[in-house]
Formats: C-alpha cells, sequence, structure tokens
C-alpha cells in the first residue's frame, strides 16, 4: 500500500503542530521521522493513525483519500500503530489481549488464536507463550506481541513511536530485521525516533522536523553533521565538562541487596566521592529504580549497609534521609512531584522547614517571587502547578530543594523536556556538585549519561556492573551492557 | 450576555439548582398524593414560627456545625469519614458513661459536665482512629471501615440500654434513665437552647476555618488531600496528617455527641446521633469544602430537620420528607455544578 | 445431616439470592470502572417500589420490573455525573444512598404493614426429589434458580466471552481499549445501567420473597447494599468469588440466629452486627499486603520467613480494576 499525507495542518490553540506537511511513503519503504521533542512528528503519526483529526489536509491510501476518524478505523483500512509505552492489558493473559478489540463471534476460540499467534511468531523467531500474563513480559516482548497483534489483524502500514527506548540490544537487532522483513513484503514501515543512530541504520529514508514544519528529507548515504542541522537549526555544542577535584567519600554503600516482587539486587558496591555525578543506565524495570529508591529511603534493603558521611542509615525512615541531607526527584512530575491544586508559593511553604504555626503569607510571596526570578519559572507565585509547562514544572522541583543537600537523587531529570531546558538544568545540577552535592540519576538518554556523569553503573535484570569512568566509555559499550552482555 | 466565568454565571446555576430540587422534591409530593404547599407551609412555620422553634433549630445546629466543621478537615486530608456517625454515637456513649460515675460522687456539676465534655471528646477520637488505623495501615477504605464501625457503635448502644445501662426494670427504646436537672448543660430560661452549645460550636468552625486558611497544619493537609504520594515525597508523614484529620475530626464528633446528652437528650439513647453524621456529610459536599459556609448552611438544614417534626402529626407525610429535600439538593447542586464546568470549558475550546 | 439443618442451609441459598444478584450488579459496574456507591439505598428504594407495584397491581412480573427500571435509572445518574459531569463518583453515589432510602420511607409510608403477594416456591420435578441435593437447591422460587444462572451467566460472559473480555479491558486500561475500537464512556454507561438494573432486582427480592412486605425503617434492610459492596471487594471483581462471600455473609447470619438460644450472655444485637466486623476484618485481609509498612517491615526479617509471609500475603490480596473510579476522555 502507499501511504500519502497532503498539506496537512493542525493547531493546539497558538501551537501550529503541523504546518503543510505533505509526506508520500511508496509500498516496501522503511521511512524515518526524525525530529527532537516537540517538532511535530507524535502530532503527525496520530493524526495518521486515528488519535486526532487534522485541521485540514488529506490523507490517501494508494491514491485514495480516506477519512481516519478513530483508531480502530485506522486498523480496517490497514493502518497499526506502536506506541511508545505498549498500549496493552497487563494484568491480563497474551492471547485476551490479542482478542480485545478483534471482531467476531460471541464466545472467541482461544485455541485458534494461540496456533495463529504461533504460525505468525514462527516467521520472525519470536517465542511468546499466548498462556502467559502480559505483565511478566518486558518492554521488548510487548512491542513484539503487538506488532504481532497489528501483523494478525491485516496491518500493513506499521507506524513505529520510538521503538528502541527501553529494550536491550539484541531485542533492537531483532526488531529491525523484523521490520526489514516486513518491508521486503511489501510493507510500509514508519519509523518514528530522535535517534540518529537507529534511523540512519534502518530507514530507506528519512524526514527530519522541526518546530511542527517538515525541513526536509535525505536518502542515504546520510550525512550525520547534516541530520544534526535540519534537527536543531543550528549545532549545538553542550558546555565542556568540567569536573570537580574529588574530595572525600560521601556515600558508601556496602553490599546492599534490595527485593520487590519484581525484581531482586543482590550486594551491589558503590563509593560516591562528594561532587560526583553517578549515571544510573539500563533498560527500564532492571533495578535502577529501585536502587535510586532505596538510596533516597523511600524502600528498605533486605541486606547491606547504607553509609552517608560515614553515618549509617540503613533502615532508617525517609525522613531521616531527608534530615540527613538527601533528596529526591521523581520521573513522574505531577504523580509524586508536584501537588495539582496547589500554587507555587505554596509548594515553597510545603519545602521549608516549618516556622511556628501560623504562615507568614507576604513573607512567603516574596521568597516565592525571588525563587521564581532565579529559577527562571514561567508563571507567578499564585500560579498553579497544573498550568506549568513540563520544564517549568521541572525548575519548580529543582528550586524547591532545600541547600544544603549531601546527595542529590534524580529520575529522567529532562525527559519531556527541550534542549535549551535540559542543559539549563543541567547547568544548575553542576552548580549543586560544585558545592559539594553528589548526584546520582537515571536516564534512558545514553548520551546524557555519558555526558554529565563521571562514573557510570549499567543495570541488567537486577545485575549491577562494576562502575565504568564515563571518559573511558563509548555509547557502543555502554549499548552492550545494557543489553546484558559483558556482565 | 452573561460572562461564563463570572461569580454571576456561578450563583445564577446555584439558583437553578436549588429550583431543581424543589420541583424535584414537589413532583415527590404529588406522587405521594401530599399538598405540597402545605407541607413547604408546615416546614417554615415549624423551623421559625415561634421563638421556641428557632431555639430548637439551635439545638439541631450545634452538632450539625460541630459534625461538619470536624469533616472538613478529613475532606482537606482527601479521607471521606464516613465513621461519623459511629464517632458521634461513641462520644454520646462515654459522656453518659462519665456522668453515670460520677453523678453520685461529690464532684461539683459543673466538674462533672466538664468531665462528661471530655470524655466526650476522647470517645469520639478512639472511634475515629479505629478507621484511621485500618485506612493507613490496613489499606482498608475508610468508607467500609467507617461503615462497619457505624453499625457496630449503634449495636453498642442498643446493648448498652437494653442491657448493663437499662432502666430499672426493663430496658427500652427510649433510652437510660435521665440524668439529673443540676448535670444539665444550662439552658436559656424557657427555651431549650444553651449559650454555652452555641459557643461551642461557633467557636469549632471558627478555629477549623482558621487552621484550613492560614496554618502550616492546614495547608500539609490539603497537600496530603491533593496529593498523597507527592505529599509523601517532599516530607510530609501522610500517615500522621491522615491520623491528625482523623482524630481532630473525632474530637468534634465526640464533642456534637457529648451536646446531645448534655444539652438535649439528657440521657443515652439508641440513635444518638440524630443522623447529624451523614447530614454534615451532606452540608460538607453542599458547600464544596468551604468552610466559609458550613455555618448558614448547617443552619439551613437545621432547620429542614426541624421544621418536618410535624408532617407526621399533621399531615401524616413521613418525616422523611426533609432528607429528601436535602438529598435533593446536594444532588443537584452537584450537576449542576458540573453543567456550568462543561459550558465553560467548551467556550474556553 | 437432619432435615432441619438441611431446610436451614436451603433457607441460606435462598436469602443469599438478593446478595448474589447485589454483589454481581456491583461487581460488572465496577469492571467497567465506575463505582456505584448509591446501592444500600437503591435496594431499600426498589424494595419499597417494588413491592407497592406489586400490592397496587397484583402483578410479580410488574414489581420486579419497576424494581429493576428504578436501579437502571438511579445507576445512570450516577454514571452521567461522573462522565458527563465530572462529578465524584463517590459523593454522587453517597447522596443518592441516602437520598434513595429517604425517598423510600416517605414514598413507603402508605404501604407500611400491608399484606402483599409473594413469589411462589417452585419445586423442579424429579430434580426436586434428590435426596439432600433436592431439598437443599430445587426446592426453592424462581428467584433463587435465578441467582444461580445469574452466577454462570455472569462468570462466563466476564472471562469467556468477546464482550467480556472489552469489559475487563475498559476497567483495566480504558486508553488501550479506546484504541481497540471501544467506545469507553457509552460501554460505561451500559454496564453501570446492567449493574444497576441487577441491584435493582435485589429489593423486590426482599420484599416480595426473602422478608415480605415493606415495614419501613424497621424493614431491616438498611446496611445490606454496604455489605454488597464490601463483597465485591472480598470477590476480588470475579463474579464467582462474589456469589461465595455473599454466601458466607448469609450464612454467617443464620449461624448468628441459630447460636443465640445457645449463648445467652451474648445479646442479640451483638451477633446481629457481626457480619461487619468481619466484614472489616475481611477487608483487612486483602488489602493489607498492598500497604507499604508491610513491604518495609518484611525487608527487614530472614530471608525464609519474608517469603513465606510475601507469599501469604499475595494469595490473599485482591487487586481493584486499574481505572476504577478514574474518568476516561479520549485525546
Amino acid at each position: 500500500m502507499n501511504v500519502e499525507l497532503v498539506q496537512i495542518h493542525k493547531s493546539f490553540g497558538a501551537v501550529h503542530a503541523n504546518n503543510d506537511i505533505s509526506i508520500s511513503i511508496k509500498s516496501g519503504v522503511i521511512q524515518g521521522i526524525l525530529g527532537e521533542n516537540g517538532a511535530g512528528k507524535s502530532t503527525l503519526m496520530k493524526v495518521l493513525s486515528g488519535f486526532i483529526q487534522a485541521d485540514s489536509g488529506d490523507i490517501l491510501l494508494d491514491g485514495k483519500a480516506v477519512r481516519i476518524g478513530t483508531p480502530s478505523d485506522a486498523i480496517k483500512h490497514g493502518i497499526g500503530m506502536l506506541h511508545q509505552d505498549p498500549l496493552d492489558f497487563p494484568p491480563m493473559k497474551i492471547v485476551d489481549n490479542m482478542l480485545i478489540g478483534h471482531d467476531g463471534g460471541l464466545f472467541p476460540n482461544r485455541r485458534e488464536v494461540s496456533k495463529s499467534l504461533k504460525e505468525l511468531q514462527a516467521q520472525f523467531g519470536f517465542n511468546l507463550d499466548p498462556e502467559a500474563y502480559v505483565d511478566g513480559l518486558t518492554v521488548g516482548e510487548r512491542q513484539q506481541l503487538e506488532i504481532l497483534r497489528l501483523l494478525w489483524l491485516g496491518a500493513q502500514v506499521l507506524i513505529l513511536d520510538e521503538p528502541t527506548t527501553g529494550i536491550s540490544a539484541s531485542q533492537k537487532a531483532k526488531l529491525f530485521e523484523t521490520l526489514k522483513k516486513l518491508a521486503e513484503q511489501g510493507m510500509v514501515i514508519i519509523f518514528v525516533s530522535h535517534k540518529l543512530e537507529d534511523v540512519e541504520g534502518l530507514c530507506h529514508k528519512i524526514a527530519v522536523f522541526r518546530q511542527g514544519s517538515l525541513v526536509g528529507e535525505t536518502v542515504p548515504p546520510y550525512n550525520t553533521d547534516n541530520l544534526v542541522e535540519m534537527m536543531f537549526g543550528k549545532v549545538i555544542s553542550l558546555d565542556e565538562k568540567t569536573r570537580l577535584e574529588n574530595c572525600e567519600p560521601a556515600v558508601e554503600i556496602s553490599n546492599l541487596s534490595i527485593e520487590d516482587n519484581r525484581i531482586q539486587i543482590r550486594n551491589a558496591n558503590l563509593t560516591v566521592n562528594c561532587g560526583e555525578v553517578i549515571g544510573l543506565a539500563g533498560m527500564e524495570g532492571s533495578g535502577q529504580r529501585q536502587f535510586l529508591r532505596t538510596l533516597a529511603g523511600l524502600m528498605r534493603p533486605v541486606g547491606g549497609d547504607l553509609r552517608l558521611s560515614g553515618k549509617r542509615l540503613t533502615g532508617k525512615p525517609y525522613h531521616a534521609f531527608q534530615d540527613a541531607g538527601i533528596s529526591y526527584v521523581p520521573a513522574s512530575r505531577m504523580e509524586e512531584g508536584l501537588i495539582p491544586g496547589l500554587s507555587i508559593t505554596e509548594h515553597f511553604i510545603l519545602s521549608e522547614d516549618q516556622s511556628g504555626f501560623f504562615i507568614d503569607r507576604d513573607k512567603a510571596v516574596a521568597v516565592s517571587r525571588e525563587r521564581i526570578h532565579t529559577f527562571n519559572i514561567k508563571g507567578e507565585p499564585v500560579t498553579r502547578v497544573e498550568a506549568l509547562s513540563g520544564g517549568n514544572q521541572q525548575r519548580a522541583l529543582l528550586a524547591m530543594l532545600r541547600t544544603p543537600l549531601r546527595l542529590l537523587l534524580l529520575e529522567h531529570p529532562t525527559r519531556g523536556l527541550d534542549i535549551e531546558s535540559s542543559i539549563w538544568i543541567w547547568s544548575q545540577l553542576k552548580d549543586r556538585c560544585k558545592q559539594k552535592t553528589c548526584i546520582v540519576f537515571i536516564s534512558a538518554d545514553l548520551e546524557e549519561v555519558l555526558h554529565y556523569s563521571d562514573r557510570i553503573l549499567v543495570f541488567y535484570n537486577g545485575k549491577v556492573s562494576q562502575p565504568l569512568d564515563a571518559a573511558a566509555t563509548t555509547v557502543d559499550q555502554l549499548g552492550q551492557l545494557i543489553g546484558g552482555k559483558g556482565f | 450576555m452573561l460572562n461564563k466565568s463570572s461569580a454571576g454565571f456561578k450563583f445564577g446555576f446555584q439558583i437553578l439548582a436549588i429550583v431543581a430540587a424543589l420541583i424535584f422534591t414537589t413532583v415527590v409530593m404529588l406522587l405521594a398524593k401530599a399538598p405540597p404547599l402545605e407541607a413547604y407551609k408546615l416546614i417554615f412555620t415549624g423551623s421559625v414560627g415561634s421563638i421556641g422553634k428557632i431555639s430548637d433549630v439551635i439545638v439541631a445546629w450545634i452538632p450539625l456545625l460541630l459534625a461538619t466543621s470536624g469533616l472538613l478537615l478529613t475532606f482537606a486530608a482527601g479521607l471521606w469519614n464516613i465513621g461519623i456517625e459511629g464517632q458521634i454515637t461513641l462520644g454520646a456513649i462515654f459522656t453518659t458513661w462519665a456522668l453515670r460515675l460520677l453523678q453520685d460522687t461529690s464532684l461539683s456539676p459543673t466538674l462533672i459536665i466538664l468531665i462528661g465534655f471530655l470524655a466526650g471528646i476522647l470517645g469520639g477520637m478512639i472511634w475515629a482512629s479505629l478507621t484511621g488505623l485500618l485506612k493507613i495501615y490496613g489499606g482498608v477504605n475508610e468508607i467500609f471501615g467507617g461503615l462497619g464501625l457505624n453499625f457496630v457503635a449503634t449495636a453498642l448502644t442498643i446493648w448498652l440500654i437494653f442491657g448493663p445501662w437499662k432502666r430499672p426494670g426493663v430496658g427500652s427504646m427510649s433510652g437510660t434513665v435521665p440524668f439529673d436537672n443540676l448535670l444539665w448543660l444550662p439552658q436559656v430560661e424557657g427555651l431549650r437552647m444553651s449559650w454555652w452549645s452555641l459557643g461551642v460550636g461557633l467557636i469549632g468552625i471558627v478555629i477549623v476555618y482558621l487552621i484550613l486558611q492560614g496554618t502550616y497544619f492546614g495547608l500539609r493537609l490539603k497537600a496530603v488531600g491533593k496529593n498523597g504520594r507527592a505529599a509523601f515525597v517532599i516530607g510530609i508523614p501522610t500517615g500522621k496528617y491522615m491520623m491528625s484529620a482523623f482524630f481532630i475530626c473525632g474530637a468534634f464528633a465526640g464533642l456534637a455527641g457529648a451536646t446531645q446528652v448534655l444539652a438535649v437528650y439528657h440521657r443515652l439513647i439508641p440513635s444518638i446521633s440524630s443522623g447529624y453524621g451523614f447530614l454534615g456529610l451532606m452540608v460538607a459536599m453542599l458547600i464544596n469544602y468551604q468552610a466559609l459556609w458550613a455555618a448558614p448552611v448547617a443552619l439551613f438544614f437545621a432547620a429542614l430537620n426541624i421544621g418536618s417534626i410535624q408532617l407526621p402529626i399533621v399531615l401524616k407525610l413521613d418525616s422523611t420528607l426533609s432528607g429528601v429535600l436535602q438529598g435533593a439538593l446536594v444532588l443537584f447542586v452537584l450537576m449542576m455544578d458540573g453543567v456550568r464546568r462543561r459550558l465553560t470549558a467548551k467556550k474556553v475550546k | 445431616m437432619d432435615n432441619n439443618t438441611l431446610v436451614g442451609l436451603a433457607g441460606i441459598l435462598a436469602s443469599a439470592a438478593p446478595v448474589v444478584f447485589a454483589a454481581i450488579g456491583e461487581t460488572i459496574t465496577e469492571r467497567a470502572g465506575i463505582t456505584n456507591l448509591s446501592i444500600n439505598g437503591l435496594i431499600l428504594l426498589t424494595a419499597m417500589a417494588g413491592f407497592a407495584t406489586s400490592v397496587t397491581t397484583g402483578s410479580l412480573l410488574l414489581g420486579f420490573l419497576v424494581g429493576a427500571l428504578i436501579g437502571a435509572f438511579v445507576s445512570l445518574i450516577v454514571a452521567f455525573s461522573s462522565i458527563a459531569l465530572k462529578q465524584s463518583q463517590v459523593a454522587v453515589g453517597f447522596v443518592l444512598a441516602l437520598m434513595s432510602r429517604d425517598l423510600s420511607y416517605f414514598l413507603g409510608n402508605p404501604y407500611m404493614g400491608l399484606s402483599g403477594p409473594r413469589v411462589p416456591s417452585l419445586p423442579i420435578p424429579v430434580l426436586a426429589d434428590i435426596p439432600v441435593v433436592g431439598v437443599l437447591f430445587f426446592r426453592q422460587d424462581i428467584l433463587v434458580y435465578s441467582s444461580y444462572i445469574l452466577i454462570a451467566v455472569a462468570y462466563i460472559f466476564v472471562f469467556k466471552t468477546r464482550p467480556g473480555l472489552m469489559l475487563q479491558g475498559i476497567g483495566e486500561q480504558p486508553a488501550t481499549a479506546y484504541v481497540r475500537g471501544a467506545n469507553v464512556n457509552r460501554l460505561r454507561y451500559i454496564y453501570t445501567i446492567i449493574g444497576g438494573a441487577l441491584v435493582g432486582m435485589a429489593g423486590p427480592m426482599y420484599s416480595l420473597s426473602v422478608k415480605v412486605g415493606w415495614k419501613g425503617t424497621i424493614t431491616g434492610l438498611d446496611g445490606i447494599g454496604w455489605i454488597a459492596l464490601a463483597i465485591t471487594i472480598f470477590g476480588g471483581w470475579n463474579p464467582l468469588r462474589a456469589a461465595f462471600g455473599a454466601y458466607l455473609f448469609v450464612l454467617l447470619q443464620w449461624l448468628g440466629l441459630v447460636l443465640q438460644p445457645s449463648l445467652p450472655n451474648i445479646p442479640s444485637q451483638v451477633l446481629q452486627v457481626a457480619p461487619f466486623p468481619l466484614m472489616i476484618l475481611t477487608l483487612l485481609l486483602v488489602n493489607i499486603g498492598n500497604s507499604e509498612w508491610v513491604d518495609r517491615t518484611l525487608a527487614g526479617l530472614p530471608e525464609e520467613v519474608r517469603r513465606l509471609i510475601a507469599k501469604v500475603l499475595r494469595a490473599m490480596r485482591t487487586t481493584p480494576p486499574a481505572a476504577l473510579g478514574i474518568p476516561f476522555e479520549n485525546e
């Protein structure tokens, strides 16, 4: 099937998310869609897969204009989309997941579905048990399940949104192999990503998006510098890495064992010197989150020791960790970080030590104004946090941190932020390091991990690597470890 | 054309909701072949028709206001303290207990009354803490924990009245033996109301208003209610704050129960809470959890309750009509609020 | 087993029929992601309305029809307020619970103490003559047979049919269900109405069969709906387990009555409310494994003990549909 998008426009309020986009993709082509967050690539894919309607423009399939009103319309037209967070039903069986949304009689024939699933997956070398529950699968396996399901429903166009985030290197290799095979069979593959390496390695042609517009299309051989310039409009240079002269050890982790119902970590060891930055890498769900939350005092380790400047914290409650100078900034800003319904000022009041019984509102507003200025937050003291943009919410969270801090723990500190905000956030964090604060952070972005960390720990299925010197590590090495090789 | 986000627009919808509730109640009365106008008139004269009636309304207002005040704190902490009925009941039981123990001693009546109040507060707090512990440490939703404990409290009252505390001879539904006049809270000459309990009720709502409006404690409570996970990560001990909300609400409920014994019934009766706990939940919902409106709306609900007492006698109607009207008011105000929000949201898009 | 016990146990199956209807009705509604908190008042209102209808018209069928219609309508208000008006399900459900109760007392006033029709017993030929089993299961009325059928149908529907899988889907991951072609909110309306109609049948089942008549506040039905809500949780949103919970509850009530004469020291009021503390206790057992402090405490224990306790807790635990009570909006 040939897919054509003609002069697509889509606005959200004042934001022109898709400005006159036209793309044509022939049957059998793997089309790359490249751009940074907010460039408009997701909007276009949502239009094509029926999530949202374009303000104007046409979708042509094999030259015929079609109207796609809902995601289920899209699949009826043969367009299937694989979302970044797999859209499935975790507490249910794989076979039931296949069945939901599949038309047919009242009583589905599970055995037949299992059989066709097995036949289908044999083509690609996948190995899913139809009777297994989805919440026991890795992200990569859930992705495989979704691909199989869409093929089973007769998809001829497959859209993949950032599919290489959170899967292992071997799963990625298998995914690419599968996509190439599908293209050979005449399918259209649309591969959306902000990762140059992935797009370059896979796609037959690449369309680059920036600020809602299609900047241009290129075909192999690709010129990386050219692609970067198209993506960002200018060449962005990250500030030079500055490394603080190490001082005495601040955090000592010895034989730490952590356990929850998903993962087990055994005997992790690490010493963090003050002012040092440690990056935690690994595919999502490999144990890095549990490790970070244990350092924060939110989880209690089942064994081992945790010391901050020689003081033992193991088994102490969360507030003792806070009092010792440890702070934690969670990834889900609106769920765990901020309180919707309360203003910026009220957040600052909550994060302060209480003095007296009644709140001095005037003083609080004055403090709030000052911090809003210092941290460059676009909002007023009375603005409710849910009205702030993601970048400003992250700034507000940083503004709430106490000073001084011994240890700062962050989960995905720049996820979903534009590049300027990210750079600003890291400049703030580096300032903290100069004041001898240690930083331990999780990120799925390998560039971020390599660039900002002094040392790196890689997690794989609960196993923890030896600390790696970031300066002497390459993306490839890191990728191998994340995929479980070399432990 | 009215501005859709204006206060006038909002007020208009509230008026609309009240009209809708009145129409609904009228239809219900017509279904029951009752004369609506006469019934409304009876409710009106039955509540404000004389000084005596007004004083009765105030007598009902005080425990309702106390219950509402306490509930504003649990609502602020995001908790549905449906167990408040049982907390009022336990307050009344503890007060009765204290009075029974002390009535034959040589302590001065004033002191005994004071101890009675304190015992009531304690009883309410104990009962509230059970719901709180179940919620915070056992994961039992406070709605179910509270409801179960309400039934237990009622059973406890009946058991006491027909068992250990029964009247000489045989126990009866009219309750325990009334206390001596000396142990009554001083009343206004010729009326049933008491300045003392009125004072307690008004001070209560003012305290709650101040807590929620301007204190660290109030702000933290709201943080816990709006997003407990984030509040915990920020460093607020959420469990402690939820427990505090339960304790304070229990204290208010216990105080309401004590008032029922010391100022109204002067004994323990089977339905000592008079349903003021559930009614307090309705008041809190109706005023959208804003402390400023608690006193007037609670007064209005108390007037409806007192006004409908005459219904069975004069018109052979069940007095639950007031409950129907109160329920309809809350329901339509909630729904009209939704309609208004919908209209405003459309406009913005 | 002597005949008295057998008749008593058969009585349990009969008295549990309305509880089965209410608990399964609520289970279906909650599976779709909506909590209908109004059912306590709803059972009272439909008991009164069903009885009044049957007394006036002489038709039992109409009594049940009116019950189901009222149940469906009141539940529709809950769904509408939640889905279209974005109001709290708990608030609206609670107001409706109180208001329906007051309405039943107000409107039921003229029907107090009247004698009315009763659903006749309908022994099933042949099956009724089987020893033990016949007395227990097949000398009941049509309502009890319906309750057996409801349990089976609800179970098969939820777990074995295509629409049942989608029902699970909209309660777990509405966004995914939408992508798979479900009109999530329309389905939520439909299942809330169906669940409400089933709850609405429970009322007339009392007033026309289990406890014939309408006696206002002393009818003794106030509280059944709250128990049914708790049974829904206890049942882990599974119709089979919910039915088991209903039978357990009625068995406890019956034991209370049976044991009364032999335990004169325990006042009757205590035994009558025994199901409520037991309800709290069971909720405690199925929920305590979800508490954070349990995880913390467990982490401090030696490995074998920790594993064992964790296993027991996991076996008892029930988890609600992930999207229960959360409104859904597609982009």
